[in-house]
């Protein structure tokens, strides 16, 4: 007897969990980022520019900005996925969202680190 | 699969489809708001990193983008997408309490979604307060 499993395409659970990590990441950061905020003497110019220069500030902006990227991807293509029913336009919607969130990586990196 | 033949005709079942005339639960809502929040959220990333990059590059650049932030229409706009944000952010923390098994009966969950209402409003008055 052959033994059949269902299988899917795999990347459901992956995905979903993806989805929650990179969900407890943001919330955390959340929390960094109004304290930093609220812990800031004046708002200015120069007290805006050293709370991101700080090295902890910005690797977890890096890494909020990474995981923003991923939960994006996965919520996007679900949206796009429920409403595009044309399989041509739904391809180069996914093309279009990868290209952007791929884009705003790069972009996010050179504005941490290119102060 | 449809069973054996049965010898009555299934009663036509009501389809309510029309959103408009549908009237959702609460949970369904928020539901839709997490949605639609999530998609407004997406689009004004590049919006954002703008904001960030010219705030960080020079005073002339911070000082610019403060006073557009003077402006009512301009602090209207931040307000809604601070409650996009925390609309998104409190129905998302509820969607993980969901995940660990944690108030998934009827009554909780209704409740848990006012609260997600009721927060994120309170906590983006609360912040366009502060901006005003």
């Amino acid at each position: 007897m052959v033994r059949r499993e269902v299988v899917g395409a795999h990347y459901g659970l992956r995905d979903w969990l993806a989805q929650r990590i990179t969900a407890v990441v943001m919330i955390a950061y959340t929390l960094l980022l109004v304290l930093a905020l609220a812990r800031m003497p004046q708002f200015d110019y120069w007290h805006w520019k050293a709370i991101w220069g700080i090295p902890m500030m910005r690797y977890s902006t890096a890494l909020f900005l990474l995981s923003l990227y991923v939960h994006a991807w996965v919520g996007v293509r679900e949206i796009i996925m429920d409403y595009i029913k044309d399989a041509g336009l739904r391809l180069m919607l996914y093309v279009f969202t990868i290209i952007a969130l791929t884009w705003y990586a790069i972009w996010s990196v050179q504005i941490l680190w290119g102060l | 699969m449809a069973s054996a033949a049965s010898p009555r005709m299934p009663k036509p079942r009501p389809k309510y489809l029309n959103l408009l005339q549908i009237r959702m639960p609460v949970p369904a809502v928020i539901s839709i708001m997490h949605r639609a929040s999530g998609a407004v959220l997406f689009l004004v990333i590049p919006l954002l990193l703008y904001l960030l990059q010219t705030s960080l590059e020079s005073a002339n650049g911070f000082a610019a983008i403060r006073s557009v932030f003077t402006t009512p229409l301009a602090k209207l706009v931040l307000i809604g997408l601070l409650w996009a944000f925390l609309h998104h952010f409190c129905a998302g923390i509820r969607h993980l309490v969901l995940d660990l098994d944690i108030g998934t009966d009827l009554a909780p969950a209704r409740a848990s979604s006012w609260a997600v209402i009721v927060v994120s409003v309170t906590l983006s008055l609360v912040c366009g307060v502060l901006i005003w």
